[in-house]
């Protein structure tokens, strides 16, 4: 009998790992990752011939908070409808109780992998932008990330920016509606509310986020001040994770986001998105006051095009008006 | 912005130094200059919609510039030629050769020029 490989024999120990799904219409083909509850493998649908990406609890034996937080995680998903927030296909609980949920199988590389490639400062800004302005749509649904870093963004193959793991996600304010057409039927405001206090229940005094992107309220786990700028803070560290050196309005973009005060940052995300597009069309930021040195270079890099046009015919017309006189 | 509304400000804009150049390349024409820049600024203004206009239909730098320096050309002759019909001496290189350069440059930077996408939500 020939012997297995190493190679064999290291995959079998793996799979004997993975979750059994037999009880579903998924089949596990590969692991992709693991976060701090669930793991996420790359999975086929048998009924609809796709691959998709199947998140389940890492293990049977992990605390209810775990089991409730991937199902809060995938009714959040299932409601922000928007093109930075995978979305959501399926849900469910495996036969030894572990809850999973299948999601859009992304294809593209993690941010760390996309500043490998060395992208311009324009670039850099457009995705940083279209970060805060999906976190900004999150926002206007009441719903607060929490965990805002560079290894929960990802660029798909088609460049679309990609905001994930809202396994952090918080319901902020049970009265702000999520937007359901009239032919989806109303949404449940109980299970808002309940999500909302299970919020405010779980996790006061415990210590949720990423150090270095952490808002100063999260790292003291006061949980009743997290709100849309502790997000704020996490795009603000995100920035300058992401442009180093800042140029200055964006500096002022970047410590107003990142405020020890609270009340001192931008109120959500989208004002942050709006400051970045306002500093990439050549505007004057709100977060910083320019001097006049300062307004001129930035209307001259707003205006180089035409200036430069203008300077082009002057020079000609200087040596057409030299030659003609010779 | 629309490439006929950027040719016709950046038109306008050379324009102006078009008329302005004027004090240069013939001083004997200083009494009348605020005639000269208006008329050099309306045909820049022209120019440039025209231009603009054929850089919206036509994709493609070698044409735009052949047909802005055409323009420029074209509408210095006429001004040229309205001198002389006029009884004043025609100055057939001094308008016209600026026209050209004003024609050529604005239908570079038309079709350089990328129109801005309406936003959607």
């Amino acid at each position: 009998m020939k012997p297995l490989s190493d190679a064999a024999i290291a995959h079998l120990a793996r799979a004997t790992d993975w979750p059994d799904l037999s009880g579903t219409r998924y089949t596990a083909l590969e692991e992709l990752g693991q976060g701090g509850m669930g793991t996420v493998f790359r999975a086929r649908d048998a009924l609809l011939g796709r691959e998709v990406a199947l998140k389940v609890l890492r293990s049977a034996d992990a605390p209810r908070d775990f089991a409730e937080r991937l199902e809060r995680e995938a009714g959040v998903l299932a409601r922000l409808e928007h093109p930075g927030i995978v979305p959501v296909h399926d849900r469910g609980v495996l036969a030894d109780g572990r809850a999973w949920y299948v999601m859009k199988l992304v294809r593209g590389r993690r941010l760390d992998a996309w500043l490998g490639e060395k992208p311009s400062l324009r670039e850099r800004l457009d995705l940083v932008r279209r970060v805060a302005e999906t976190v900004g749509f999150a926002h206007a649904r009441g719903v607060v990330h929490r965990d805002l870093k560079p290894a929960n963004i990802m660029v798909g193959e088609f460049g679309e920016v990609l905001v994930l793991d809202w396994g952090l996600a918080k319901i902020v304010s049970a009265s702000q509606r999520l937007i359901v057409s009239e032919s989806q039927g109303v949404p449940d405001n109980r299970d808002d509310e309940t999500m909302r206090r299970r919020d405010d229940e779980t996790g006061h005094g415990t210590v949720l986020g990423t150090p270095g992107f952490m808002a100063p309220e999260q790292q003291r786990g006061d949980v009743s001040q997290v709100d849309q700028r502790t997000d704020v803070y996490g795009l603000g560290a995100l920035l300058r994770a992401m442009v180093a050196p800042l140029p200055k309005a964006l500096e002022s973009v970047a410590s107003r986001a990142t405020a020890a005060d609270r009340a001192l940052r931008y109120p959500d995300a989208t004002s942050f998105a709006e400051d970045i597009r306002m500093f990439q069309d050549g505007d004057p930021v709100t977060a910083h006051n320019e001097g006049t040195f300062e307004r001129l270079e930035r209307i001259v890099g707003r205006y180089r095009t035409p200036i430069l046009l203008v300077l082009v015919y002057l020079l000609l017309r200087a040596l057409f008006i030299i030659f003609s006189d010779r | 912005m629309k490439k006929p509304v950027f040719g016709m400000l950046l038109g306008g804009v050379l324009g102006i130094f078009d008329g302005l150049s004027a004090l240069v390349s013939a001083p004997e024409t200083a009494p009348g200059i605020v005639g000269i820049v208006i008329g050099s600024t309306i045909k820049g203004l022209i120019a440039g919609v025209a231009i603009g206009w054929f850089a919206r239909k036509v994709n493609s730098l070698p044409l735009g510039i052949l047909f802005g320096t055409a323009v420029g050309l074209f509408l210095a002759f006429l001004v040229s030629y309205m001198q002389k019909a006029a009884g004043q001496p025609p100055y057939y290189m001094e308008i016209m050769i600026p026209g050209a350069i004003v024609g050529l440059i604005v239908g570079y930077a038309t079709q350089r020029h990328t129109e801005a996408r309406a936003q959607t939500a």
